[in-house]
């Protein structure tokens, strides 16, 4: 049985930028263990010698006319934001204060 | 009620020969949608307007004797995790309630040349992850045959909105059967094309290398004229493809299958399959051999590894995706209390946003794709697509298509597997395998099982590329079953009664 403590589905929740409460690290943990070790199955191939296939209709240098065409406006583009300012989307600050 | 249960064709058919306008039409749809999606859940929102005065501009065009596109005055829902300007779009999410964006899929786009009447937004399981539409963040579809059971999913909205006359026509998508499932469940036909046949652009992505963009239907004819509608190079996906597969619509017209090559999937039948599931399968088959075709059994032996594959790749990719949702340009923004750093907000929107199987899927991405971990994980689920991919094309020398069951089981009850992902999971062991090979894979209705009498579907694969030749012998095995049946599919299905 794979193990997936609280710490691990913490981290990865960190990394994923999701605040999880206590609950659900609990839930997570136990159902993510089930999880990995049936996905576990296909470590069985790891050691062959199989191209990796990351894309399934094999495709290369997909290129496009370099035209300009028509696109969103900045208006456009704002519509769906929380907050803006002056043309721009507007966050919290970057940095802590500390 | 009678236009209502017509098929796409027969109404494009009549609308061309002017029996009856596209208003007239789509004002049954909406009545027909008004009584019944308030049970149903088939739709997250209904267009009124627009499909009205759609409706309104074809007949106008047609009646100044403009030449029309096949399916011209036809209605259409479309799955909710498609862009449309102006119509809100929420792919199933808390995390884009109420967001209203502002350009159009080119699916959108080509429904609107195609003058097919937009009635709605169909529910779908958050982001498309789910069989079930029970993680919608809006509840959960019914199945028109069995109120207390799933139309599938993710696309469950879309197969029942069309299962229950709500629309003639539906678009879904399917990343590892979210539309030949949902069809399975509900006897109606569903496709997912070759990968890149139909653009992704405006889908929002679940796992791109694995979505796909397909129609929802009652009949083969229908998702024929359809996916022909839908399909075609698009510059804004760099993934479509730059050939036309050539007319869907000329290949449902076929009406032989003497000498076809049928291959049988042996790790696809038997054990763990439904005995009333295997028996319509069977009886089908038995349907085409009458017929002319031949049976093979073929052997595709790393299915074993491919819902295993499939759960590293599609969360990995989902993690990545779903990336986005930052609360910065699009969607829902929360502010914790405190001293609220960017970083901050992005968590606590995303806690509250994003529901628990996505959560799930978006941490168990990122454990795949962590270092320490991505070889063994996301490197090893990659090349048993390599492995699924040489299984498949071996399978095609023996055979032009590929047969399974769509599903081990009939619709399951809501509620049945919510508690338990993997039980969810292994739901999808049949359809998965065209999605990590990138072939084309259409869901038919085989009949009724014997248990529950829900209904059954069979599922054909073909090589990428070789979508026409789905429609050829689905439109032959359509025509046998209604034969033998002396009724349609969906003649079978019980009374609707609402109230």
């Amino acid at each position: 049985m794979t193990e997936i403590t609280p710490e691990l589905v913490r981290h990865l929740a960190g990394l994923a930028r999701i605040e999880v409460t206590e609950a659900e690290v609990a839930q997570f943990a136990s159902q993510l263990a089930l999880i990995v070790d049936s996905v576990d199955t296909v470590k069985a191939v790891a050691s062959q010698d199989i191209v990796a296939t990351s894309h399934p209709i094999p495709m290369a240098n997909v290129f496009r006319e370099d035209v300009v065409t028509p696109s969103l406006t900045q208006q456009q583009a704002l519509s769906g934001a929380a907050d803006s300012d002056s043309g721009r989307f507007k966050v919290s600050a970057i940095l802590d204060e500390d | 009620m009678e236009l209502l249960t017509k098929s796409a064709s027969e109404l494009a058919s009549m609308l061309a020969k002017k029996e009856i306008s596209s208003v007239e039409l789509t004002k049954a749809q909406l009545d027909q949608i008004d009584s019944l999606n308030p049970k149903l859940n088939s739709y997250l929102s209904v267009t009124h307007e627009l499909a009205l005065s759609q409706a309104k501009q074809v007949d106008e065009q047609r009646a100044k004797g403009e030449s029309l596109p096949a399916l011209a005055g036809v209605p259409i829902a479309v799955k909710d995790n498609l862009t449309t300007i102006g119509i809100p779009t929420t792919a199933g999410s808390k995390i884009l309630q109420g967001w209203v964006p502002p350009y159009d899929a080119t699916v959108v786009k080509k429904i609107l040349a195609g003058k097919m009447p937009i009635l709605g937004k169909t529910n779908l399981d958050e982001f498309a992850m789910g069989s079930s539409t029970e993680n919608s963040a809006y509840g959960p579809s019914l199945n028109p045959w069995d109120l207390t059971r799933t139309p599938g999913g993710s696309g469950g909205g879309s197969s029942s909105a069309v299962a229950s006359m709500q629309a003639p026509l539906a678009i879904g998508s399917d990343t590892g059967g979210s539309i030949r499932f949902p069809a399975a469940v509900t006897g109606t036909v569903g496709v997912k094309p070759t990968y890149g046949a139909v653009s992704r652009y405006g889908l929002i992505a679940l796992g791109s290398s694995l979505d796909q963009i397909g129609p929802v239907t009652r009949n083969v004819m229908d998702a024929a004229m359809l996916q022909d509608a839908i399909a075609g190079h698009d510059p804004m996906d760099a993934t479509s493809l730059p050939e036309s597969l050539g007319s869907m619509t000329e290949a449902a017209k076929n009406d032989s299958v003497k000498g076809l090559r049928i291959g049988i999937i042996k790790e696809l039948t038997g054990e763990g399959f439904q005995a009333g599931v295997s028996e319509k399968f069977s009886e089908a088959l038995d349907l085409l051999v009458a017929a002319g075709a031949e049976i093979v059994e073929v052997s595709c032996p790393s299915f074993q590894y491919a819902i295993a594959a499939y759960y590293l790749i599609q969360p990995a990719e989902a993690s990545s995706n779903l990336a986005r949702f930052d609360s910065v340009r699009f969607g829902l923004r929360v502010i914790p209390e405190g001293a609220a750093t960017v970083e901050k907000v992005m968590s606590a929107t995303r806690e509250a946003g994003f529901g628990p199987e996505v959560k799930r899927r978006i941490i168990l991405g990122t454990y795949a794709l962590s270092s320490g971990y991505y070889d063994a994980y996301y490197g090893s689920a990659q090349k048993v697509r390599t492995l699924i991919q040489a299984d498949l094309a071996k399978a095609f020398e023996k055979a032009e298509v590929l047969v399974s069951p769509t599903a081990p089981t009939t619709a399951f009850k809501l509620g049945e597997k919510q508690e338990d992902p993997l039980a969810m999971y292994l739901n999808d062991i049949a359809t998965i395998p065209a999605n990590l090979a990138g072939i084309p894979g259409m869901s038919l209705p085989v009949g009724l099982a014997k248990e529950d009498n829900l209904p059954v579907g069979a599922q054909f694969l073909a090589p990428a590329r070789e979508d026409a030749r789905l429609y050829r012998v689905g439109a032959v095995l359509e025509k046998l079953l209604e034969a033998k049946w002396s009724k349609k599919m969906m003649d079978f299905a019980p009374e609707l009664k609402v109230n």
